[in-house]
C-alpha cells in the first residue's frame, strides 16, 4: 500500500516538474495566440484579416475579440479590474489613457521607451500620436501606438445636391450655392432646405443619443468651434468657461438641428442609427466617424452608394464671428494590458503592424492608419470616395478630457446634452449643469489642492 | 483492506457525515453570498475604485450614504422606479389575472394557448429590450407600419419624453403578464368546486362568488406574485439598458441603471456598494409591507 502511495507521489513529482521546465516563461517573445480586444465594427475585421499574414510570418495566431460598442468600455475596464489576463493587447479609446496610466491602476504598460527604441516615432502622424497614444499630453510618455486613427464625417446625397431644380430652389432661398457645407451654419441652411417630413425627407441625421458618447462626440466638435471650452486644462477650471456664451450658444445651435433630423433621433447614436437613416434614404446628411463609412459605398448596403459623397465635420462661425475648425477625434491604439502573460509577443506584433509596408496594406483593406507617408500617398487619398475627407481632418483634430475622471464627466454630458436635445432642459440649463456637475467631480478628485 | 475501510468508516461520526455533505454549499453560499455582501457594506463605507487596485479603500464613515441621500438626482430615480414599479405590476396584475379568469375553463387547444400566453416570460430581458427597440423604431419599426394607417401618427415611442416610460411599462407588461396569468391559474384550479356549487344552490351572483369564494382563496397566493414581480421590477435593469440606457435625458433612469453607472462607468464603487445597500433597504421594506399584508389576508381567509 505504502509502496503505491509513493509511486503515485513520484509519478505527481515528476509531471509537476516536466510542466514546469515546459512552461513558457511569462513575457516571451514567441507565442502560439495572442488575443486582442476591440470593439465591435469594420477596423476590428480588417485587423483580423491583416494578422493572417502575420501568422504566416511568424506562427502565431491572432484572434481580434471584438465587443459591441455599448459594451466596449464597460468589458474591458472589468477585466481590468480583475486583473484578468485575456488581452494581450487592447485597441482602447483615447479617453481611457489617463485612467489605465493612473499610479494607481497601471493597467497599462508604459510603452514609452520600447517605441523609442523600436518604432519610427516621427512615421505617425502628430495628431494621432498625442490624441492617441500621449498622457499627460506633451510629456512625451507614451501608453498606446496609433492603431486606428479616425474623426467625425459626414455622408451626403449627391444626387439630392446636384439635382438643378434643388440647386436653383436652395440659391434662391439662401443665397449661395448648394454644396457640401463648409460652416456648420451652412450645414444647418441645408438641413432646413432639405427636411421635407410629407416627402418623408429629414436634413441630417445627427448624434443625438445617450448611448456611450454619441451626443457628447456630437455636440464638442461644434462648442469647440463656436469658442467655446470644456475647462482650462492646466488649472481644471470649468465654471465660467464650459457654460459662457459660446458653450451655450453652441449647444442652443446644436440642439436646433434636432428638428431637421427623423423621428428618434434623439436615440441616434455611433455606427448605426445615422447610417441606417441614410441608407433608407430618410436623410441628405449623415454623420458619423469615417470607420463606418465602408457600409455606405456598398450598393448591397446601401442602394444610394454610387449618390454618396463625403465631406469632414465642418467649421463654425462663433458668436465673436470669427471662424474655428474642430473635428472630434475617434480612432484607438494600441496598448499592453500589465496583465497580460505575453508582453513581449504583444510588442513584437504592435513593431510589425507599425512597418510601412503593413500600414500600407492596412490602408489598403480599409484601416485608417496614422502613417504620414501613407496618408499623404495619392493612393490612399483615392482608395475610397471617403480618405479624402478623412486626411482633410487631420489638422482640425481634437478630443475629450482623457483625466481618470473621464468615465464620470462623460456620463455627466451624455445625460445633460441629451436631456437639452429632447427639449428636457434649455441649453443654459443643461451647460450650467454640466459645469456644476464637472467642477464637483474634479473637486472630489483633488484637482483643486 | 476490508479492515481500513471499516475504520475509517467507524472514524466518521453522523455529524461529520452531515458537514461533509453539506460543506460544498456552505463554502458556495460564503463565497459567492455571504462574504461579497460582507465586503460591500464594507467598501460602503468607504472611497474606493475597484478598477485602481494601487488605491487602498479610504474610510469616509457615512459620507457615501450622506452624498446619495443628499443628491436630488438619485430621489428623482427612485420616483421614476416607483411610477415603474407601480405601472407595470399594477397592470401585468390586472391584465395577468384577467387573463386567468379566461383560461380558467376547458376548451379545445387550451394547453396549446397556455404555452404560446407564457413564451414571453421565457426570453431573456436584454433580447426582449432589443427587439421591442427595434420593433418600437419610429421610422422603420412594426409598430408605427402597424398603426400609423389607423391613427395617422407615429410616435417615437422610447424616444420621446412623454412616451419612453409608458413604453418601458408596455415591454415589461408584455414580457411579465404570463407570469401573473401563471400563477394566478393555480391559484384559480385550486380552488374547490363544491363551493361554486354550493354557491350556486343559493343563487349566488357571479360577482358574489368571485369577491367571496374566488379572491380571499386565491388572495395569498397573488400577493406572493405580486411580491415577486415587484422585487424584480424594482431592480430591472437589463431591458431598460438595451432599450433606452435610462434616456431619452434621464426619464427613464432607473435606480438600477445609475447603480451600473456608478459601479462600472464611473468606477465608484464605494458610492455604488452605498446604492445597493439604499436599494436592498428599500426592497425589504417593501417585501416586509406586502408580507404583513398577506399574513393579514390569510388570516382573514
Amino acid at each position: 500500500m505504502r509502496h503505491r502511495w509513493m509511486t503515485l507521489a513520484g509519478v505527481l513529482i515528476a509531471v509537476a516538474l516536466l510542466a514546469g521546465c515546459t512552461r513558457k516563461p511569462a513575457g516571451t517573445t514567441k507565442a502560439e495566440k495572442i488575443v486582442i480586444g476591440w470593439a465591435q465594427w469594420a477596423p476590428a475585421d480588417y485587423l483580423q484579416e491583416l494578422s493572417k499574414e502575420y501568422t504566416e510570418e511568424t506562427g502565431t495566431k491572432v484572434v481580434v475579440e471584438q465587443i459591441p460598442w455599448p459594451q466596449f468600455q464597460d468589458k474591458i475596464f472589468a477585466a481590468f479590474a480583475a486583473a484578468d489576463d485575456t488581452y494581450d493587447i487592447v485597441v482602447g479609446d483615447s479617453q481611457w489613457l489617463g485612467r489605465c496610466s493612473d499610479p494607481d491602476s497601471q493597467h497599462y504598460l508604459e510603452l514609452t521607451d520600447w517605441m523609442n527604441e523600436n518604432l519610427d516615432v516621427d512615421a505617425f502622424s502628430e495628431a494621432a500620436l498625442i490624441n492617441l497614444g500621449e498622457y499627460p499630453k506633451d510629456s512625451g510618455r507614451y501608453w498606446a501606438v496609433p492603431a486606428e486613427t479616425d474623426a467625425v464625417g459626414f455622408a451626403y446625397r449627391r444626387d439630392w445636391f446636384e439635382d438643378p431644380e434643388e440647386m436653383a430652389a436652395f440659391e434662391a432661398r439662401y443665397g449661395y450655392a448648394l454644396a457640401p457645407p463648409r460652416t456648420w451654419q451652412e450645414l444647418r441652411d441645408i438641413a432646413e432646405f432639405f427636411t421635407r417630413p410629407d416627402e418623408k425627407r429629414y436634413g441630417a441625421a445627427l448624434y443625438f443619443g445617450k448611448q456611450y458618447d454619441t451626443v457628447t462626440m456630437g455636440a464638442q466638435e461644434v462648442m469647440w468651434s463656436f469658442g467655446g471650452s470644456y475647462g482650462d486644462p492646466e488649472t481644471y477650471r470649468v465654471e465660467g468657461i464650459l457654460n459662457d456664451e459660446a458653450g451655450v450658444k453652441a449647444l442652443e445651435f446644436y440642439i436646433g438641428l434636432r428638428k431637421f433630423a427623423p423621428q428618434g433621433a434623439e436615440s441616434f447614436g455611433i455606427g448605426k442609427e445615422c447610417v441606417d437613416a441614410f441608407n433608407q434614404g430618410l436623410v441628405a446628411m449623415a454623420e458619423d466617424y469615417f470607420a463606418f463609412f465602408p457600409g455606405l459605398v456598398d450598393p448591397e448596403k446601401n442602394p444610394h452608394a454610387t449618390q454618396t459623397g463625403f465631406f469632414p465635420s465642418p467649421a463654425a462661425i462663433g458668436p465673436d464671428g470669427e471662424e474655428r475648425h474642430y473635428i472630434s477625434i475617434g480612432g484607438q491604439g494600441f496598448s499592453i494590458p500589465r496583465y497580460s502573460k505575453q508582453q513581449e509577443a504583444a510588442k513584437e506584433f504592435i513593431k510589425w503592424f507599425c512597418q510601412e509596408p503593413v500600414q500600407v496594406k492596412w490602408a489598403g483593406l480599409g484601416g485608417f492608419t496614422a502613417n504620414r507617408n501613407v496618408l499623404a500617398s495619392e493612393e490612399f487619398l483615392k482608395a475610397t470616395p471617403y480618405n479624402e475627407a478623412f486626411a482633410a481632418c487631420f489638422p482640425h483634430l481634437r478630443d475629450f478630457w482623457a483625466v481618470p475622471e473621464y468615465g464620470e464627466l462623460l456620463t455627466v454630458t451624455q445625460t445633460e446634452w441629451n436631456a437639452a436635445v429632447n427639449g428636457q432642459k434649455t441649453a443654459k440649463a443643461a451647460m450650467d449643469a454640466v459645469a456644476k456637475q464637472h467642477t464637483e467631480i474634479f473637486e472630489k478628485a483633488g484637482y483643486y489642492k | 483492506m476490508t479492515t481500513a475501510v471499516a475504520r475509517r468508516r467507524r472514524a466518521l461520526s453522523d455529524y461529520q457525515v452531515k458537514m461533509l455533505f453539506l460543506m460544498p454549499t456552505l463554502l458556495l453560499l460564503v463565497g459567492m453570498n455571504v462574504f461579497p455582501l460582507i465586503w460591500s457594506l464594507y467598501l460602503s463605507f468607504h472611497r474606493y475604485a475597484a478598477d485602481m487596485p494601487g488605491r487602498a479603500p479610504e474610510a469616509v464613515g457615512t459620507a457615501n450614504y450622506t452624498a446619495l441621500l443628499h443628491d436630488p438626482n438619485l430621489w428623482r430615480y427612485f420616483q421614476i422606479t416607483a411610477e415603474f414599479v407601480v405601472l407595470a405590476v399594477g397592470a401585468q396584475f390586472l391584465i395577468g389575472f384577467g387573463v386567468a379568469l379566461l383560461l380558467n375553463r376547458e376548451f379545445k387547444g387550451k394547453g396549446l394557448v397556455t404555452t404560446l400566453i407564457l413564451l414571453p416570460m421565457m426570453l431573456s430581458p436584454a433580447v426582449v429590450g432589443l427587439f421591442w427597440k427595434l420593433i418600437m423604431d419610429p421610422n422603420w419599426g412594426l409598430l408605427n407600419f402597424l398603426i400609423r394607417p389607423v391613427t395617422g401618427a407615429a410616435p417615437a415611442w422610447l424616444t420621446d419624453a412623454r412616451t419612453a416610460l409608458p413604453s418601458l411599462v408596455m415591454i415589461d407588461t408584455w414580457m411579465w403578464s404570463p407570469f401573473m396569468m401563471l400563477i394566478c391559474l393555480a391559484g384559480l384550479n385550486a380552488v374547490p368546486k363544491y363551493l361554486y356549487e354550493a354557491a350556486d344552490v343559493d343563487r349566488a351572483s357571479g360577482w358574489f362568488k368571485f369577491r367571496h369564494i374566488t379572491l380571499p382563496l386565491i388572495g395569498p397566493l397573488l400577493l406572493l406574485a405580486l411580491i415577486f414581480r415587484t422585487m424584480d421590477a424594482f431592480k430591472l435593469f437589463d431591458m431598460v439598458w438595451v432599450a433606452t440606457a435610462g434616456g431619452p435625458g434621464d426619464v427613464t433612469e432607473m435606480v438600477s441603471v445609475t447603480l451600473y453607472r456608478q459601479a462600472f462607468q464611473n468606477w465608484n464603487t464605494g458610492e455604488a456598494c452605498a446604492l445597493a445597500y439604499i436599494l436592498l433597504v428599500v426592497i425589504i421594506a417593501l417585501s416586509n409591507l406586502y408580507i404583513r399584508w398577506l399574513n393579514r389576508v390569510r388570516g382573514e381567509a
